[in-house]
């Protein structure tokens, strides 16, 4: 009696993966004393503390201006290290948002070009994608930075792109900047009440139509509406806001020749050459995935849709994109990950993005590593949960309703 | 008797060509170029047609500009030797003192010669560079021969190649004779030895249920101990090889040490987190997801950051790693993460059935993944497999970051040499190093494409 229930308490697979999970945890707790304990030991040798009190004694380092030490008004020797981490978030964010705008449009372009019927097109996709992506994205960074950017016209030149307006040089690309002055409050409050509008307009048009079969013109009057109502609010309160448009001096003390600070808006190179690479690079795989999700959808869709007397356009439009975006939508988004993540290359032309300033100017006169790089980690897997969290949402709302 | 009609033909119809729109150079170009820009038949088709030859123009006219100013800065502007060693001033126009033409673009060749070594080995000492060559001899070989079809003993070649390969590698390149004392790995391999036999006297049933069940545990942790020591044993023998340490290795020799030792540890790594992640056990499964998300979560740089400045945190005073290593535990750590979902993925498109068939013939669960699941899902990830390993070689250039001098860490650091100072400097080495990681990741990615279409014609029935 005793050995048979003794017998039976061991083959019992709930018990015995219970047993195994007490097991792995304590393995795991062992493990992480291990290492919480030789790190206190590591740091007390070091004279080291634990705290995040370094975040805010002033920072004493120069960053290249960016959108970041603009936003955050960066000062040397005022601002504290809080900021840096916030310039470095800001400036990450930067490169990524117009990375992923850029990325988004060509990769859109050049996978559809893949697909087309014209061999030239369809060559010139292919040889895009295949080149751009079989190369480091790091030897592509230092090429656009080193080889290409380096070769501009030095500093009291330039070459013009739009003439006064868009011109370029070793220090960067200058474009003209806006001068915001009081009231042009109004006017962003006309444009979010106009896309409010607009939305709001859109579902009634919709309903009107399942109940009706009428049709309402909501592409023509919410462009009419948006554009309309903003510029409206533009002119009736005085126009409040200017362009400044860069200086450039060709005469005067040789030392004062070249673009003026104070004026325009200046693009630094390093964040040009991060963003061309990341644009490019990750456009060739964006490519793959567009053929690959217009592939995906079967070509008795599109005969069906013409059957029932649809144009090419509605076709593609209704049929093709939505069935092709489901697809297309969950590697797009690793993609869009892919590209945030792949940001932080731009520690090695020295951008001023998280990784660089933070992880490792700052760090290196902090030398606060644990608390630091766990900062800068939590970023990162910040923005991974949260694009996570949108797929499975958007997964859910897009899934297949089979019968 | 028929009355002929008059309407019928008494001969066979003759056989025409085929429409010229449809056969021959001239069917293909029109179908393939010319049908898509030639439609005036209404304003829209029109202006689409128009577009299209404009578009079309201007990506000749693009590819060809490309393709020109690469093959003239190449090959035909290219500078090719240096015979009276001016070094720089050969590639110098007249203007910056050389004997160029002013205006001349092209490359510096003499400039990659001189660094080639450099590029492929780095510092490694000159007169011992045989022993690279002959791990990649014999890394070259044994992979062709793992790879390629209808060769005997493929399965054989590749087991070597996993185990002892990377032992004999190790060796050849370090030099061996790694200190540590033969007494130590002696009574190590003897507490294998017995953890060994007490697992069989248990699996025989000698030492009652409780052992019966765990027998397997103390088999595989003796095996384990003894296969551990037997390295170590190894790598502790005197071969008579002059030792080089990991600071004089460099360039391509540093990038396929990484990739390569990367995904050699990543596969049974992520194998064994993709079975944890999809364990019943809810404190397996989620551990390992946790893992798994946090390394797909952060960038390979932060990655390299942490080894290289936290990792001398979490162990003891005294234990010190060289560069080289941290850099290889943060890689194998994130590729294994990568490597796990591609399992996954494999082990997800197995048939329930599978594993349902395993079980009614009474088979463990080690069992059922080492002989029915595993095999198949492995075979269905090949593609994937190789896919992560053409991004992980990529990737080791991230190394150069964090001060290891792989190929493109060479190249910059080849730059930085004024002996050889040119504007054209950086785009030689640039191209170069470009060539050779396009060799590489488009040869494996034509591999990749092989195998899939081979494993989806086998898998059609």
């Amino acid at each position: 009696m005793q050995q048979s229930s003794l017998k039976s308490i061991i083959y019992d697979a709930r018990l015995r993966g219970y047993f195994y999970q007490v097991f792995i945890l304590g393995c795991l707790a062992f493990g992480l004393w291990w290492l919480i304990d030789n790190t206190v030991t590591n740091l007390a040798d070091r004279g080291k503390t634990v705290g995040f009190g370094f975040l805010t004694e002033n920072a004493g380092f120069q960053i290249s201006s960016t959108l970041g030490t603009w936003l955050f008004d960066y000062k040397v020797g005022q601002s504290s290290y809080l900021d840096v981490y916030f310039i470095g978030i800001a400036n990450t964010f930067l490169v990524a948002v117009l990375g992923i705008a850029g990325a988004t449009v060509l990769g859109f372009t050049v996978g559809i070009m893949r697909l087309s019927k014209n061999f030239i097109i369809r060559s010139f996709a292919t040889v895009y994608i295949e080149l751009l992506r079989n190369i480091p994205l790091l030897l592509q960074l230092f090429f656009w930075y080193f080889a290409v950017l380096r070769a501009l016209p030095s500093k009291r030149d330039k070459i013009e792109i739009i003439p006064d307006v868009v011109a370029m040089n070793i220090t960067g690309l200058y474009l003209p900047a806006p001068v915001i002055e009081p009231g042009f409050i109004y006017s962003v409050i006309a444009f979010v009440i106009a896309i409010i509008i607009t939305l709001v307009m859109k579902s009634w048009a919709q309903k009107r139509q399942f109940e009706t079969g009428q049709r309402f013109p909501v592409l023509w009057t919410a462009l009419g509406l948006i554009i309309g109502l903003t510029m409206l609010t533009f002119w009736i309160t005085g126009s409040p806001m200017n362009w400044s448009y860069p200086e450039f001096k060709m005469t005067g003390a040789i030392l004062r020749r070249g673009f003026q600070s104070g004026s325009g808006m200046v693009l630094v190179p390093e964040m040009l050459a991060v963003w061309l690479a990341l644009t490019l690079y990750t456009a060739a795989f964006i490519a793959e995935i567009v053929r690959a999700g217009i592939l995906a959808v079967a070509k008795g869709q599109t005969e069906a849709a013409y059957s029932i007397g649809m144009r090419p356009g509605m076709t593609l439009r209704l049929i093709i994109i939505p069935q092709a975006l489901r697809v297309i939508i969950p590697p797009l988004t690793s993609q869009y990950l892919n590209l945030t993540k792949n940001s932080s290359l731009a520690v090695a032309i020295a951008y001023p993005e998280l990784v660089s300033i933070f992880a490792g100017t700052a760090l290196n006169q902090v030398g606060k590593e644990i608390e630091m790089i766990f900062m800068m980690m939590m970023v990162y897997l910040t923005f991974s949960v949260a694009t996570a969290a949108f797929m499975n949402w958007f997964n859910a709302r897009v899934k297949l309703v089979e019968r | 008797m028929t009355t002929p009609h008059k309407y019928v033909r008494t001969e066979d119809a003759p056989l025409l060509p085929p429409p010229a729109t449809e056969a021959g150079i001239t069917g293909w170009l029109w179908q393939n170029i010319f049908a898509s820009m030639s439609d005036f038949q209404s304003l829209g088709a029109a202006i689409r047609s128009l577009f299209m030859i404009l578009f079309s123009l201007l990506l000749v006219y693009l590819f060809i500009d490309q393709t020109y100013g690469l093959i003239d800065f190449a090959i035909l502007s290219a500078v090719w030797s240096d015979p009276e060693g001016l070094k720089r001033e050969v590639c110098w126009t007249v203007q910056q003192g050389g004997s160029l033409p002013d205006g001349w673009h092209g490359a510096c060749w003499p400039f990659v010669w001189a660094k080639q070594k450099f590029a492929w080995f780095g510092p490694y000492p000159s007169e011992e560079l045989w022993r690279i060559y002959l791990s990649l001899i014999v890394g070259s070989i044994g992979l062709v021969w793992a790879l390629r079809e209808r060769l005997p003993y493929r399965r054989q070649v590749g087991v070597l190649m996993l185990t002892l390969y990377p032992l004999l590698a190790f060796i050849l390149l370090t030099g061996g004779n790694s200190d540590a004392s033969f007494t130590g790995i002696g009574v190590w391999i003897i507490v294998g030895l017995a953890l060994i036999s007490v697992g069989r006297m248990g699996a025989a049933g000698h030492l009652g249920t409780i052992f019966a069940e765990l027998a397997g545990i103390f088999g595989i942790v003796g095996w384990g101990i003894i296969a551990l020591n037997v390295v170590r044993g190894i790598v502790a023998v005197d071969f008579n090889l002059t030792p080089v340490g990991t600071g004089d290795w460099g360039g391509l020799l540093i990038t396929l040490v990484v990739a390569l030792t990367g995904i050699v540890a990543s596969l049974p790594l992520g194998i064994i987190l993709a079975l944890g992640r999809r364990s019943e056990m809810p404190v397996v499964s989620v551990l390992c997801t946790i893992f798994i998300e946090f390394w797909r979560g952060v960038p390979l740089i932060t990655v390299l950051f942490m080894a290289s400045v936290m990792l001398p945190l979490f162990l003891p005073a005294g234990v010190n790693f060289d560069n080289l290593l941290r850099a290889l535990i943060g890689v194998m750590l994130f590729s294994a993460a990568y490597m796990a979902e591609v399992v996954r993925g494999g082990l997800q498109a197995i048939d329930k059935g599978q594993y349902e068939g395993a079980q009614a013939m009474g088979l463990s669960y080690w069992q059922t993944m080492r002989l029915i699941v595993l095999p198949q899902a492995l075979t269905h990830v090949i593609p994937g497999i190789v896919n992560t390993f053409i991004g992980l070689f990529k990737d080791t250039t991230l190394v150069s970051i964090v001060g290891i001098f792989d190929l493109l860490g060479a190249g910059q650091s080849a730059i930085a040499d004024a002996a050889w100072s040119t504007p054209v400097q950086a785009i030689t080495i640039y191209l170069y190093i470009g060539i050779i990681f396009f060799i590489f990741c488009f040869g494996m990615s034509r591999y990749s494409i092989f195998m899939e279409n081979k494993l989806s014609k086998s898998r059609r029935h």
